[in-house]
């Protein structure tokens, strides 16, 4: 197996997009607030990432958070946390609500 | 594109992961499990306050007290904690001191175990499933790319992070650097050689 180079960007910023951002400190409070260790979530994690892996090579950014967000929604659901259905029901509601929001508004559901 | 809002009354549509992130935010946020408005303060932490700045005092201090050095070396989590640097994922720190016989590099082959209190998020390129491989299986030629050449009776070691214990790596000071302040030094030290994918050139 061929491993790809390793890309460096000097100086990037903490996160790349504001849902990374977002993702990282839902997950750190969840953790805070005593929901789960941090061990737990970090192999809960990791099997996810190995998962995403098996198929490319997956980069540090983009394919990184896209793992941490599969991981942390089947890692809830897991600990009953929250339901698989609810989420769905929440991801439809807000894209209904970036759809029909006019522009300058607020979207809120 | 010019704007018009005729033809694009409203919002964008975020990516599906912004979308499936907004879903979870506000389940939490009904469940009563998060706080919003912890969030902003913990991307705020991160984004602006905690850095590799934290570890390069560390660093530049170790290199000016003996004293210090050898707490340290002994205890580290508690020695750093000392100066402030402590918390979240910094539970446990061990330091990892450069020599001419040996060089440390720290990779987490897990996920991306990484001590935030001293170096903050880590970067992209050390989350990435090429650098969490090689680092392991090739770790002289990710040096080389890193554009580190080590001589070759400098022995390589690399070290697995964990949830459990992360690591900082102590480079060695350079040469050309005797009678600066600990500030001086702290701001030659780079990020990449705390985590062992950089040396600091001697300064002329």
């Amino acid at each position: 197996m061929t491993l790809s180079p390793i890309s460096y960007v000097f100086d990037e910023p903490s996160f790349e997009e504001p849902w990374h951002a977002q993702l990282f400190a839902l997950t750190v409070s969840l953790n805070e607030a005593g929901h789960f260790r941090w061990s737990d979530w970090a192999n809960a994690f990791g099997a996810k990432l190995k998962e995403h892996g098996v198929s490319k090579d997956l980069n540090g950014g983009e394919d990184y958070f896209i793992a941490w967000l599969a991981a942390l929604e089947g890692f809830l659901v897991e600990r009953n946390l929250g339901e698989a259905e609810t989420l769905k029901e929440l991801k439809q509601a807000w894209t209904q609500a970036y759809l029909t929001t006019p522009h300058g508004a607020p979207v809120s559901i | 594109m010019p704007h018009d809002s005729h033809d694009h009354p409203h919002h964008l549509l975020p990516s599906d992961p912004a979308l499936r992130v907004k879903a979870l935010e506000t389940l939490l946020t009904q469940k009563g499990l998060i706080d919003p408005a912890a969030l902003d303060e913990i991307i705020d932490t991160y984004e602006t306050k905690i850095g590799p700045q934290n570890g390069a005092l560390v660093v530049a201090k170790a290199w000016s007290d003996p004293e210090f050095k050898a707490q340290l070396l002994e205890h580290p989590t508690e020695t750093v904690a000392g100066l402030g640097f402590y918390g979240r994922q910094g539970e446990h720190i061990q330091i990892l001191e450069n020599s001419d016989h040996h060089h440390n590099m720290v990779v987490c082959t897990l996920c991306s175990c990484y001590p935030w209190p001293l170096l903050g998020i880590p970067p992209t390129w050390y989350k990435s499933d090429a650098y969490r491989a090689r680092a392991v299986r090739e770790p002289r030629q990710v040096l080389a790319e890193f554009g580190v050449k080590l001589p070759s009776e400098t022995k390589v070691k690399v070290w697995d992070s964990t949830a459990e214990l992360r690591y900082l790596v102590l480079p060695q000071r350079p040469s050309g650097t005797e009678g600066w302040s600990e500030s001086e030094l702290a701001k030659i030290v780079t990020r990449d050689s705390m985590i062992g994918t950089g040396i600091i050139g001697a300064v002329s």
